[in-house]
């Protein structure tokens, strides 16, 4: 049986409730969640951490509790939804295939979709490190389900490989859980984690965080038994002369995050090489018409309160477009293009003048500078920065003014220029 | 003295420094980083998570925090306290689990709904 729903949002974390209750609040009451988990909250259920919210509600709260304002906000809406239930396939016409224990195959047919389905972590497979295949190697985001949600540690004596966010996050969780938390490994010269991590994380806790390090074996049979780390050239290649063994059962990997767009591909949505997500217009619509995307789907978050805000306009986007005020004329537009130091830029294109917020990452740590958004090489909005670092995602407001002249702009780059 | 602050996601790098009994601070983008270099020089706290065993609810864990930072060399002590603590179902965000945890005069809330099974 097929059922007919306005909007569905794939995805029941922080994007999808937010989504959700933006697409209902702008008048569709026909919206439905599908969750493959067994609960609503999506990733914010094991981040069990504080420093959520600041922005959103203007407080500090954990994981769990910034995912329970939505899942309040979503039960007071009466939003339906489904837990434990895999989306299988999307169709261009809109047509969502998924699966759960208790109804079997399930049919949307849907005017609007919402893609929320977050990101997923990348694991040793995608970094060849050479090696038997013993127990004891996990990805960070994997130990810290074991540890908050399962109650279980994943080994005594750890090393981490990589300084993302949830490497330190699980650097400061295990230790506080009784391992002996060797060192924190990063073969770039930075880590991309953001710094109060670095400080609340590793130095509160004497946890060596060693850059331009990586590791080059993982020994052992049955279970981990060390790891031979080497410092790294210039060219990220291991110094043989530098290689250095450190025994440890346990390496936690925080190597990196991938969206999950399985999904997305099957029905051909034009992709973004650079964020791993679709390309999206102001209203986060993709190049299908009527689906649309946010959160960690479309491009890797470092901030969940960035995330609901962007899922506020694909909510809208996607009620609009169910009340038939949506922008067909996804093909057209003005592309915006990242020039010097910029790595990528959300939403890639605008399609109608309005004002609103350009996000975007820079590719390397810099000093001061000036961002610099140029319309056929006249300068149009700018913004000091004191430094700009990969991991922290930076946010240009547009004015509806800039915006209409964006629209008739044959070049517009955004550049983030190092002041001399 | 350089500090990261840690009260927000910007992590604004201050330097905090003793001049006539006072700290000076700088390169605070807001008053809360001035706060944090005076508390992180004279007496600096921390906001403790964790997870504790919950009996008969939907999930192994429930997760739980202090209701307001404590003294950073009470941590051990807090994490102590919560090594062997199991907890009973029905559980709702902001509950107190345990009073005045290892004598810091914070308590230890419920981060989670764990509702019975």
């Amino acid at each position: 049986m097929i059922r007919n729903i306005d909007t569905v949002i794939i995805g029941g974390g922080p994007a999808g409730l937010a989504a959700a209750c933006a697409c209902y609040d702008a008048g569709v009451r026909d919206v439905y969640i599908l969750e493959r988990d067994e609960n609503l909250g999506g990733i914010l259920q094991q981040c069990i951490h504080n420093g959520f919210g600041l922005q959103w509600f203007k407080e500090e709260l954990t994981g769990p509790e910034y995912a329970q304002r939505f899942i309040d906000e979503v039960e007071k809406r009466s939003i339906p939804y489904m837990v434990n239930t895999m989306v299988l396939e999307i169709t261009p016409d809109k047509k969502v295939y998924c699966v759960n224990p208790d109804e079997g195959v399930c049919i949307f047919q849907c005017k609007s979709i919402v893609l929320a389905m977050g990101c997923r972590e990348r694991v040793r497979g995608n970094l060849k490190i050479p090696g038997m295949r013993p127990a004891g190697v996990y990805s960070a985001g994997l130990a810290q389900r074991l540890v908050n949600l399962e109650g279980a540690m994943p080994g005594k004596e750890v090393v981490i490989l990589g300084s993302g966010d949830i490497g330190l996050i699980m650097a400061r969780r295990m230790k506080w859980e009784g391992a002996d938390v060797k060192m924190v490994c990063e073969i770039m010269p930075y880590s991309s984690g953001l710094a109060r991590n670095i400080q609340q994380c590793l130095r509160d806790n004497g946890i060596p965080l060693k850059l331009n390090t990586t590791v080059v074996a993982i020994h052992g049979k049955q279970r981990v038994e060390g790891v031979t780390i080497a410092k790294v050239d210039e060219n990220r290649k291991p110094i043989p002369e530098t290689q250095e063994y450190v025994p440890c059962d346990t390496l936690l990997l925080s190597v990196g995050l991938l969206p999950e767009n399985e999904l997305s591909r099957g029905i051909n949505i034009q992709m973004d090489p650079v964020t791993g997500g679709p390309k999206v217009d102001e209203n986060r619509q993709t190049s299908v018409p009527g689906i649309f995307a946010c959160g960690n789907v479309l491009h890797v978050h470092d901030i969940v309160d960035f995330v609901s805000k962007e899922s506020v306009i694909a909510g809208k986007g996607a009620a609009a477009y169910c009340q038939n005020r949506g922008t067909e004329a996804v093909s057209g537009g003005v592309s915006l293009n990242p020039g010097e130091n910029v790595r990528y830029i959300v939403p890639q294109k605008l399609v109608q003048a309005e004002a609103c917020s350009l996000y975007f990452r820079v590719g390397s740590p810099l000093g001061a500078g000036r961002i610099i958004l140029r319309a056929d090489g006249e300068e149009l909005a700018a913004k000091r920065f004191i430094r700009a670092v990969p991991g922290e995602m930076e946010e240009l407001p547009i004015s509806l003014e800039v915006a209409e002249k964006l629209m008739s702009a044959k070049d517009v780059v955004l550049s983030a220029e190092v002041s001399r | 003295m350089e500090l990261i602050c840690i009260l927000c996601p910007r992590g604004c790098h201050l330097q905090a420094e003793l001049r006539d009994g006072q700290v000076v601070v700088s390169g605070n983008s807001c008053p809360r980083g001035e706060r944090y270099g005076q508390e992180e020089l004279t007496h600096p706290v921390r906001t403790v998570t964790s997870s504790v065993y919950v009996a008969n609810g939907k999930g192994k864990m429930l997760s739980v925090k202090t209701n307001r930072p404590v003294a950073k060399e009470s941590i051990p002590m807090v994490l102590e306290a919560l090594a062997d603590l199991q907890v009973a179902a029905p559980i709702r965000v902001g509950d107190v689990i345990l009073g005045d945890v290892a004598g810091t005069g914070a308590d230890i809330v419920a981060t989670r709904n764990v509702p019975i099974v």
